[in-house]
């Protein structure tokens, strides 16, 4: 505790390049970017799978590779291979991760839609891509923000870890004071990613309350 | 690189014996923090069954639990359990299997058919033995379902671990960063999802064991 104190308390730690702001501005921009990125390739395939049941295995086999690979290897290597300097070496693992909650997620949604719903949808005399947009995807909402904010907090957690290949961000202070041996910056460091991590985490419940329909998921209010 | 090739097989040939060494260690960082998980998550998946308004805080800490970065979880830890220790990896680790397993608990005992259970209360079976021999043998399916989840991830996560001084076969990512040397990284990724894979089959394996009338039914339901 004491620690943090000494860390966060100290201003020189809140300004300049290596202060916690810009620090701070500078994990966003990658979790933030690479979000974005695994965002506009999972959803459209995702839904696409989910509606037409094309390509299901492709998200089967997405799904556990997801988990058992190691994000520091996986990390290390295409960096290793690409060398650094910018910071798409970094965006490449970063996106990878994120690809499969987000594309996981948006199948199963889709898929797990009631039958029935979507025969009234097609008996009301919707077509294809109405229905998909009208019926299926409002109801496979709360999975899809699920497979969101998995894919956020996983990739706020991997650009903790990406500063070890030099990359900026958060994950500074936690590689940097452990190198040093300068504690009080590490723990401060590790503190704040977790802060980022709860805050995302709420971001995404708030973000759910607010665009899921009442009906889909039965709150009160509607009848 | 050059001339040099992505993987140099005589490296491997040569650290057999420092390979074994880091594999058994990850295996062991990782599936301890497993035991442990569910042997933790069994009471509490059975309170928040029994009592209905724990369960909701009960996920809610959960979740808040495992959307924790591991190496910031790590770092906080380290003047507790010092550095470079299995104890530092293994006691977050042991909290993210429980985060994947109470609600797993709760799900597969909740999907125990009210039928069934009555059917049970019916036939005088005492509330233990209701338990053990009725309603988690039901709930095995979705509990392993859990369990599969929390030991791959585990075996994955422990070699962030690397960064505090203990990750298992994470060690060989370090290693060949600070060489800048392909070969250990490409042998470590290799044989952590080799050896997620082999923990994943036993546990399908276990499966079949435990619920030999499940057989394809369960399929369906999935």
């Amino acid at each position: 505790m004491n620690w943090l104190i000494e860390f966060l308390g100290d201003p020189a730690n809140w300004t300049g390049a290596d202060g916690v702001p810009a620090r701070l501005l500078e994990h966003l921009e990658f979790a933030g970017l690479s979000l974005l990125l695994a965002m506009a390739v999972a959803v459209p395939l995702g839904l696409w799978i989910g509606h037409t049941g094309r390509g299901a295995l492709l998200v089967v086999l997405s799904a556990n590779a997801a988990r058992a690979l190691p994000t520091l290897g996986l990390l290390v290597l295409i960096v290793l291979l690409m060398g650094v300097g910018t910071i798409v070496p970094v965006l490449i693992p970063l996106v990878a991760l994120a690809v499969p909650p987000i594309l996981v997620n948006a199948y199963e949604g889709v898929r797990g839609v009631d039958p029935e719903l979507r025969d009234a949808a097609y008996g009301m005399g919707l077509r294809g891509r109405q229905v998909l947009f009208g019926v299926l995807v409002p109801v496979a909402l709360p999975l899809i923000l699920l497979g969101l904010r998995t894919a956020a907090i996983q990739v706020v957690a991997t650009a903790t870890v990406a500063a070890y290949v030099g990359l900026g961000g958060l994950g500074r202070y936690v590689i940097d004071g452990l190198a040093t041996q300068d504690y009080p910056r590490a723990v401060g460091g590790a503190v704040l990613v977790a802060g980022l991590a709860l805050a995302v985490q709420g971001l995404f419940a708030i973000l759910s309350r607010i665009s899921v329909s009442p009906g889909v998921s039965r709150r009160p209010g509607i009848r | 690189m050059g001339e040099e090739p992505l993987v140099r097989w005589d490296w491997i040939g040569r650290n057999l014996p420092v390979l074994r060494e880091l594999l058994v260690d990850n295996a062991v960082m990782a599936l301890v923090p497993v035991l442990a998980g569910l042997l933790l998550a069994l009471p509490l998946g059975l309170a928040g069954v029994r009592w209905r308004r724990l369960y909701q805080p009960t996920v809610g800490v959960m979740n808040v639990v495992y959307s924790l970065p591991s190496l910031a979880v790590f770092i906080v830890l380290i003047p507790i359990t010092g550095l470079a220790t299995r104890l530092t990896v293994m006691v977050p680790l042991t909290f993210y299997a429980m985060a994947v397993l109470v609600p797993a608990v709760v799900d597969g005992l909740a999907a125990v058919p009210d039928h069934v259970r009555q059917s049970a209360v019916a036939m005088g079976f005492t509330p233990l033995r209701r338990l053990l021999q009725v309603e988690l043998p039901i709930a095995v399916p979705v509990v392993l379902a859990g369990l599969r989840v929390a030991t791959v991830s585990s075996v994955s996560l422990v070699s962030v671990g690397a960064l505090v001084g203990r990750g298992g076969l994470g060690y060989l990512f370090i290693d060949g960063w600070q060489r800048q040397f392909p070969t250990p990284i490409i042998v470590g990724i290799v044989l952590i999802v080799l050896l997620a894979g082999i923990a994943d089959l036993l546990l399908v394996g276990a499966q079949r064991l435990l619920t030999p009338w499940a057989g394809s039914r369960t399929r369906r339901r999935a």
